[in-house]
């Protein structure tokens, strides 16, 4: 490609040949050779991400003022999808709804991986490697798949756990057209499929924390429970805070096994943010009202991401 | 060491040793325990898609309900392939999450290459868009990349099922960090002897980079062949949707859900997905601990 450039005949590039070593003569010729090769490398992943990220991301944005429909001419209407948003009762119980999935399912999921990773971080544990494998194995399986599984298990007539429960004197009837347990019971699928994978970074972070300030607790008397609440829980304090907010983040997109057990009900009490994106943009066409419940989802999980952001860069600048 | 120093002191430490030992011994046998009755609720749900894949339709549904089949049978198995295009399911999941992988791995770790290589102008915003683009998800721009895809004429095609996901931003920024981790002196020592960019990828990069590769690969081709919202909107062909998507059309409104069926295409779904877990977990559980990411 340089060769156009230079005017010298091309056998004189033979002596210029470790260049890389030396330096080129003209560092404005080297640059836009790099330039040339890096953009060879990455145009492929730059077309993939430019046609469908960078450009969906306007698109959805000009739509979001919009009603369009998929179909003929669309409308500018302003703030009018916005607004709907924040009136529109269905929309808000979709809003309160994915806030309640988060509630139940954060804490549980987080909380079953920490205690997991605890019991499990001994490395003296007889079968450790079987129980990380087992209790991990969930996160391969799609939440489609295991809704199909739970949902059968808590089969009102037929489901071994309902049988089960039963026998021991809890009955919890029909779980998911139930209105107060249908969302619970949907959380908690999402929970069994992911605690094991942030119980795996739990045990990462646990391995992180050095033998030698347990050590030195252990010398100045403390106790099990004193050393988890002041050495432990300060050293993975990094790790919690970036689970936590990683499965905030999984908690706004909840769809699939939702889409499978309850379909939103009984009476739209399973219905979230992202049932209500594939709702109102495939279902009922109505493209401009979906983008722009699609730029508040977006919104809401940058605002997460970035105080994700504000903690590790918190880390990376006290050098861990 | 202190043994051979301190006779006095290591008897007792022994001593305390024995106890302390006993007692963890104690601990650690109900931590086994706890984490057995754990591990058996955490696997019913596995238990109870392959024992009711293999139970006649009689079992499925009789009460009281049992975990093990009474009698086993492949009538779930056959029936499948008479409600479903079955077969069909199962070679679009392999060609759709399969192809995906392929395209991100080349797509990813070329442009991983270059961010991690080479000096060019504007590397650095570069970065912080793919960066930025790593907190997009993809539901918010659902909507449009449908659009997109429905006037290039792809929907219930291959090409909407893979084309928007043959590069993704995770990817290209976990090999980037993977190749910066790499020591410079081997490509380098490669760019002496006259090797061009593209041969230090190949030939020098990548195949050390294999750990790395093989890890995203096995995570796109999870992820891809267990989505639910993807295929369900860019197909609305029976013929083309994939297994996860194929099963949740048996999930009728109303209707008796025939879950021995279900149960058994669960079962399908499910095993290329173990085996390549079996292969890889050790590797893949440790570097998702590290990487923590996705």
């Amino acid at each position: 490609m340089s060769t156009t450039v230079h005017k010298k005949p091309p056998e004189t590039r033979r002596y210029r040949a470790p260049a890389p070593l030396g330096g080129r003569r003209n560092p404005a010729i080297g640059q836009r050779r790099k330039n040339f090769q890096a953009l060879a490398f990455l145009l492929p992943a730059l077309v993939v991400l430019g046609a469908f990220t960078a450009w969906p991301m306007f698109s959805a944005l000009r739509l979001s003022f919009t009603d369009a429909s998929g179909f003929g001419k669309e409308e500018w209407v302003g703030f009018e999808n916005y607004t709907r948003i924040f009136t529109d009762p269905v929309i808000i119980n979709a809003v309160v709804n994915t806030a309640l999935y988060a509630l139940l399912f954060t804490p549980t999921a987080v909380a079953l991986a920490l205690a997991l990773a605890l019991l499990l971080n001994d490395p003296r544990l007889p079968f450790r490697g079987f129980f990380r494998t087992a209790l991990f194995l969930p996160f391969i399986i799609s939440l489609a798949v295991a809704a199909i599984a739970w949902a059968y298990l808590i089969d009102p007539q037929v489901g071994l756990l309902n049988y089960w429960l039963g026998n021991a004197g809890i009955r919890i009837g029909n779980v998911l057209q139930d209105p107060v347990l249908a969302m619970p019971a949907v959380a908690f699928v999402a929970v069994w499929k992911s605690f094991g994978f942030y119980m795996v970074i739990f045990l990462a972070g646990l391995q992180e924390i050095p033998g030698t300030l347990y050590e030195a607790a252990r010398v100045d008397g403390a106790g099990p429970w004193t050393r988890f609440r002041h050495v432990t829980m300060p050293m993975l304090s990094n790790t919690t805070a970036f689970v936590l907010i990683f499965a905030l983040i999984a908690a706004l997109q909840a769809f699939d096994q939702i889409y499978v057990m309850t379909g939103g009900g009984p009476y739209g009490h399973t219905e979230t943010v992202v049932m209500q994106i594939y709702t109102s943009g495939f279902r009922k066409l109505d493209v401009g009202f979906a983008s722009a419940l699609s730029y508040v989802l977006l919104a809401a999980t940058l605002l997460l991401s970035v105080i994700q952001f504000v903690f590790f860069g918190k880390r990376e600048r006290e050098g861990d | 060491m202190s043994t051979t120093l301190h006779p006095q002191l290591a008897s007792r430490s022994t001593g305390t040793g024995t106890r302390s030992t006993k007692r963890s011994a104690l601990n650690r046998a109900l931590v086994v325990a706890l984490l057995a009755l754990a591990t058996a609720v955490i696997l019913l749900p596995i238990a109870i898609i392959a024992f009711t894949a293999f139970k006649p339709a009689a079992e499925v549904n009789a009460f009281p309900p049992t975990l093990i089949p009474g009698q086993w049978t492949l009538d779930n198995f056959a029936r499948i392939f008479q409600e479903l295009p079955f077969a069909r399911l199962i070679a679009n999941s392999f060609i759709f999450a399969g192809g995906v992988t392929l395209f991100a791995l080349l797509f990813d770790s070329l442009a991983a290459y270059a961010l991690a290589r080479i000096d060019f102008t504007g590397k650095k915003i570069l970065l912080i868009a793919i960066i930025a683009s790593l907190m997009i998800p993809f539901q918010a721009t659902l909507v449009p990349v449908y659009q997109l895809a429905s006037e290039l004429g792809w929907v219930n095609t291959f090409a909407a099922l893979i084309v928007p996901r043959a590069a993704d931003a995770f990817g290209i920024f976990f090999l980037r960090q993977f190749f910066l981790s790499l020591p410079r002196d081997l490509d380098n020592a490669a760019r002496i002897d006259g090797a061009s960019e593209w041969r230090v990828y190949w030939n020098i990069v990548l195949p050390n980079a294999m750990p790395a590769v093989l890890t995203l690969g096995v995570f796109v081709f999870v992820n891809n062949w267990n989505d639910l919202l993807w295929p369900l909107i860019f197909t609305t062909d029976r013929e083309m949707g994939t297994l996860t998507s194929g099963l949740t059309l048996l999930t009728g409104p109303g209707g008796i859900v025939p879950y021995g069926v279900m149960m058994a295409g669960a079962l399908v779904a499910i095993l290329p997905l173990a085996a390549i877990f079996m292969f890889v977990q050790r590797r893949f559980i440790e570097s998702v601990a590290t990487t923590g990411l996705k």
